[in-house]
């Protein structure tokens, strides 16, 4: 009885293997098929330089890892039970000039991919300005790089263009074999700003400044994204990467230009950073010069000082116990007002002019400037609605959100 | 007037009728299948009247075994939670194209995937680590417990209630939507304000008291209670690998618990280590979760390293070639994973130069790595390889960690890493060493010593089905991932638009069924050799002619595992007392000093994580009643005077000539 089940198996897993064999068939169809495998054939030269590290990298280890699987297979069939006629030494368990084989062999590897590493790691920095536009082209000390500033805000891209004074959601382009030089932070939390036929990711983080180089060789529609989750909009945080050729590169800012409904200043910023999925691509004109740096140093809400302030104020000592007082309650937050349930009142640190060039004392007119809360009460960790769900604020039976002037 | 409003916020904090998930029809489903199954087993412990049983001798022993295989017990059934997680998450992923947006909303598809991460490590991957550990450590050094025995049952009651508040997050509020690490800004406050992250950050913090002092409990075991003539260079190999694993457990859990600690003071306090602003600092987080995240690798991968070297020792027929240098390849992993960490963010914007030295580091790594490899393969050689599970398990280890390896030493790589990290490639590269090196050494540890534990071997009909699903499931669901990773298709994503991609997703889709059929077909062999345990039976106490001191006592060993503590000679022990002939004693039985069992690591676990409820729940009233009556307990078992007994000699007369007959019926 215990045999025929054994064959019953056998014979459906006999089957399910026959099925198995068609459906591994299937992928290879489609790699022949063209699938496009984007991080082993991208189109810009950074990306290709890193590809080229990545074939160099396997091959060196595959020197080893092969060998290894073979030498497995082969002693694991060789020196089975059943085959007496293979040696046998139980207490064999020494051999020096082995064992200098086995620290030896991985040992000349990692020399070989360290010193690949540290020669990659310092050509291929982000941070580092490109040196060439492709293998056998250096680049053009007399061409400017483009400037890119990239706002990764929750779900969707802005990219500033401050030579042009153009700013775009979710679409970004750029003149083909022209270097690029993104400077790139976030509105809220961490995002990586990754388009994989241009050049590796960099994270995109807020109060940070990360830098990339890069440049695009031929001309396309590429896929761009966020790599790194953000919350419940990620999915959809992605962008089109139009590279162009010089004339039609032109011709998109000039259309950007004509399409761009509005400004883009601090209050239209605010309004746009606000949570939001599937943004369709919209232009801005012009952009307000000082909104990047306000973005990156925090302080694009009225009255908030700049963290670049701050660091400067600090670095000459602080401002001592003066500073301690030096607070408003916040009324404006990204989601919602906010607090701990144990902490002080809300609150951020208040500053005046922070960057060159305003003007305006944003303290004098801040109720003119400063966008309604979402909600002014304080939350408190207490039931927030969902994201993205139109469920307003509980009135459940048991208890809804209670102000913190109730208690 | 006192506002009903205030009344109830006192009593129940934050928590309200809308906090219960009653408007997901697939919690909803899956809480009526838990509840059903719970009653079920609630119901058949009353009838057949085990609640005293399990109470006395299971729950509140504090004997190293029966803890150790309550630790698995816990692995297992969080295992089947943890893969859950997995089929929905490939479910979701092989429908979301075209415009679809597949079965689960991100509300839901975020929760559980940060679940499924926190379940696999914290709560499959350590518990079943941790239990090998305790169950084999003090008999492969011919001990007869731990050193601080209580201290074992309250560490694994911890873990315990980490994964009860993790498993109460499904059905009571939710789980964080952050991802298994909880990265701030998102996890802050002012992103996640909902429980998720709270449940997250308790859940951990419990489980983490446990395992913390399980790791110095097992430092200490190991140091001090080893066999006489057991020197460190005497010890088994697993006995090695457990001394470094809890070594990193011990440096590097209270990191885990600082900085977890931090973000709660900034949830719960308002302070601003991780905030935007106030001069608050995410990456700080990111840094210190990678000190204790990188060593937590090691911490799961090192056993499985040692599991693999008795195996591969034991069915080769032969000693372990090269235990020194096997023993210093452990020492240099131990030290190294200490000085890797930021590989995991290369992408964050450190320099070059930083960015190359943890690169390097982290290359280095696999040269310890690699020598370890060629051990067991020179083990092999000129052996006479019994192919039984355990070492059919190690080869298809060998095969797979290979490339799991390669692919990590790749992503070492800061530039190739700025392209796959993220990315499904990064998903596939750590799936295949947890999964081809730690799950795999963790099913060949259950099939070599479940018959220590139990006295009968396990099935192999239905073993060598788990295998093959297993292996095959595995290839067919990573492989995939490491070619979508190539064509720059990240992680956590929860719905497509580029319909090209969608194969591969049902192919890893299929794969995940196939570990799926794995699994059940794990859980069919062990109860289809407890009831051909009788045929399955191991009477000699050492079922696969094996080396080192756990095999010299009986199957299941006696509670105090061996009456007269052997004498050690060889770093294969056992095979050393059997070349020499080695009689096993038969008068001048002793009294042996033992502990009592006691439930007071049951009752302080419980009230912690009553606490933890509280705090996550702002039911404050419970959480400072419950950590009075934790601190009440714990001083008040300090006065229990009656914390060890003596097994008086005529019973260990008894135990060792029930033995002798057995052996004696075996024999004729």
């Amino acid at each position: 009885m215990g045999t025929s089940r054994a064959k019953k198996i056998r014979r459906l897993m006999g089957l399910s293997v026959r099925y198995l064999k068609l459906l591994a068939l299937l992928p290879l169809g489609f790699a022949l098929g063209g699938c496009d495998f984007v991080v082993l054939t991208p189109a810009g030269d950074v990306a290709a330089q890193q590809r080229d590290l990545v074939v160099i990298a396997t091959v060196l280890m595959l020197l080893i890892v092969v060998p290894v699987m073979v030498a497995t297979a082969l002693i694991a069939w060789r020196y089975r039970q059943s085959n007496t006629t293979a040696r046998y030494t139980p207490d064999w368990d020494h051999s020096t000039q082995l064992e200098l084989l086995i620290w030896a062999a991985p040992l000349l590897i990692i020399i070989c991919l360290g010193a690949v590493t540290w020669m990659g790691t310092h050509l291929l920095d982000p941070y580092r300005t490109l040196g060439r536009i492709a293998a056998d082209r250096p680049t053009n000390p007399d061409l400017k790089p483009l400037e890119v500033d990239v706002v990764a805000l929750d779900w969707k891209w802005l990219f500033i263009y401050p030579e042009y004074g153009v700013a775009s959601v979710n679409e970004l382009a750029a003149p083909v074999n022209r270097p690029l030089d993104f400077k790139i932070t976030a509105s809220s939390v961490m995002n990586s700003f990754y388009i994989p036929a241009l050049a590796g990711q960099i994270y995109a983080m807020p109060g940070m400044q990360t830098r990339l180089h890069a440049v695009i060789n031929a001309p396309g529609n590429y896929r761009g994204f966020s790599a790194n989750y953000s919350g419940a909009g990620f999915s959809h945080m992605h962008f089109t990467f139009q590279a162009l050729a010089d004339g039609d590169f032109d011709q998109w800012i000039a259309k950007a230009k004509s399409a761009g409904a509005s400004r883009l200043g601090r209050q239209e910023y605010l309004a746009l950073e606000r949570p939001s999925e599937n943004e369709p691509v919209r232009f801005y004109t012009p952009v307000d010069e000082e909104l990047f740096p306000a973005i990156l140093n925090m302080c694009v809400e009225t009255g908030k000082m700049c963290t670049s302030e701050m660091m400067a104020i600090d670095a000459k000592g602080g401002m001592g116990l003066a500073g301690i007082g030096n607070t408003l309650p916040l009324t404006y937050d990204k989601l919602a007002a906010r607090g701990a349930v144990f902490g002080l009142e809300p609150s951020y640190v208040a500053g005046g002019v922070c960057l060159p060039g305003d003007q305006v004392g944003r303290m004098s007119d801040a109720s003119t400037i400063v966008p309604a809360p979402v909600d002014g009460t304080p939350l408190r960790g207490y039931g927030l609605a969902r994201p993205g769900s139109a469920r307003k604020s509980s009135t459940s039976f048991l208890f809804g959100r209670s102000s913190k002037s109730d208690s | 007037m006192v506002d009903t409003h205030d009344l109830t916020r006192l009593i129940f904090g934050r928590l309200t009728l809308e906090s219960l998930p009653l408007h997901e029809p697939i919690i909803v489903g899956t809480f009526a299948v838990v509840a059903l199954g719970g009653i079920a087993l609630l119901g058949a412990v009353t009838y057949f009247r085990l609640w005293a049983y399990l109470w006395r001798e299971w729950f509140t022993s504090v004997d190293h075994k029966r803890i150790g295989i309550m630790y698995m017990v816990l692995g297992i059934v969080m295992l089947l939670r943890g893969f859950a997680d997995a089929l929905m998450m490939r479910m979701q992923q092989a429908m979301a194209f075209n415009g679809s947006e597949g079965f689960l909303p991100a509300h839901h598809y975020d929760q559980v995937f940060t679940a499924h991460g926190v379940i696999m490590i914290f709560f499959v991957a350590m518990p079943l680590v941790t239990g090998l550990m305790n169950f084999v450590v003090p008999l492969q050094i011919g001990a007869r417990d731990v050193s601080f025995p209580f201290l074992n049952n309250f560490s694994f009651w911890m873990t315990v209630g980490g994964a009860v508040l993790v498993m109460a997050s499904l059905f009571i509020g939710e789980f964080a939507r952050t991802g298994w690490l909880a990265y701030p800004p998102l996890s802050n406050l002012a992103y996640s304000p909902d429980v998720g992250v709270d449940y997250y950050i308790w859940g951990l913090q419990v489980a983490g008291v446990g395992t913390t002092l399980s790791g110095i409990n097992l430092i200490c075991t190991i140091v001090k209670m080893r066999a006489p003539g057991m020197t460190m260079m005497r010890m088994p190999v697993f006995t090695w690998t457990s001394l470094c694993t809890n070594v990193l457990i011990v440096a590097s859990f209270p990191v885990l618990t600082a900085v977890l600690a931090l973000l709660s003071l900034d949830r719960y306090v308002g302070t601003n280590f991780f905030t935007n602003d106030f001069g608050g600092d995410p990456m700080m987080y990111v840094n210190l979760i990678w000190i204790w995240g990188h060593p937590e690798v090691y911490i799961l991968v090192l056993p499985a390293f040692g599991i693999f070297s008795e195996v591969t020792s034991t069915f080769s027929g032969k000693r372990l070639f090269g235990y020194t240098s096997m023993v210093y390849a452990t020492v240099v992993i131990t030290i190294l994973s200490y000085l890797v960490w930021l590989h995991h963010f290369f992408t964050m914007g450190s320099g070059a130069s930083v960015n190359s030295f943890f690169g390097i580091t982290t290359m280095i790594i696999s040269i310890p790595t690699g020598a370890k490899m060629f051990n067991w393969l020179f083990t092999m050689y000129r052996g006479r390889i019994r192919f039984e599970l355990p070492m059919m398990w190690t080869v298809a280890f060998m095969l797979t960690f290979v490339i799991g390896g390669m692919t990590g030493v790749l992503l070492a790589v800061p530039p190739a890493d700025f392209v796959l990290h993220n990315s499904l490639f990064l998903v596939a590269h750590f799936h295949n060493v947890i999964i081809g090196g730690v799950l795999f050494g963790l099913f060949a540890g259950i099939g070599y010593w479940f018959p220590k534990a139990f006295g009968f071997k396990l099935d192999v009909f239905w073993g060598k089905l788990s295998f093959w699903f297993w292996v095959v499931g595995f290839y067919l669901a990573f492989m995939p991932l490491y070619v979508l990773g190539l064509m720059g298709v990240t992680r956590r994503l929860r719905v497509f638009d580029d319909p090209s991609l969608q194969i591969w997703f049902v192919i890893a889709g299929i794969g995940a069924l196939l570990i799926a059929c794995g699994i059940a077909c794990f859980l069919i062999q062990i109860a289809v050799s407890v009831l051909r345990r009788e045929k399955l039976a191991d009477v000699t106490g050492d079922p696969w002619d094996a080396r080192t001191l756990e095999w010299a006592t009986s199957s299941p060993p006696p509670a105090y595992n061996f009456a007269f503590t052997p004498v050690v000679h060889d770093n294969d022990a056992w095979w050393d007392m059997k070349r020499r002939g080695y009689a096993r004693p038969l008068a001048g039985f002793k009294a042996i000093h033992m502990p009592s069992n006691t439930g007071t690591g049951v009752i302080l676990a419980g009230l912690a994580t009553a606490m933890a409820f509280g705090l996550i729940w702002y039911i404050w009233w419970l959480a400072g009643v419950s950590f009075i009556a934790l601190l009440a307990v714990a001083i008040r078992h300090t006065f229990n005077y009656h914390q060890s007994f003596n097994i008086p000699a005529d019973e260990v007369v008894r135990t060792e000539r029930a033995r002798t007959e057995l052996l004696a019926g075996a024999k004729s």
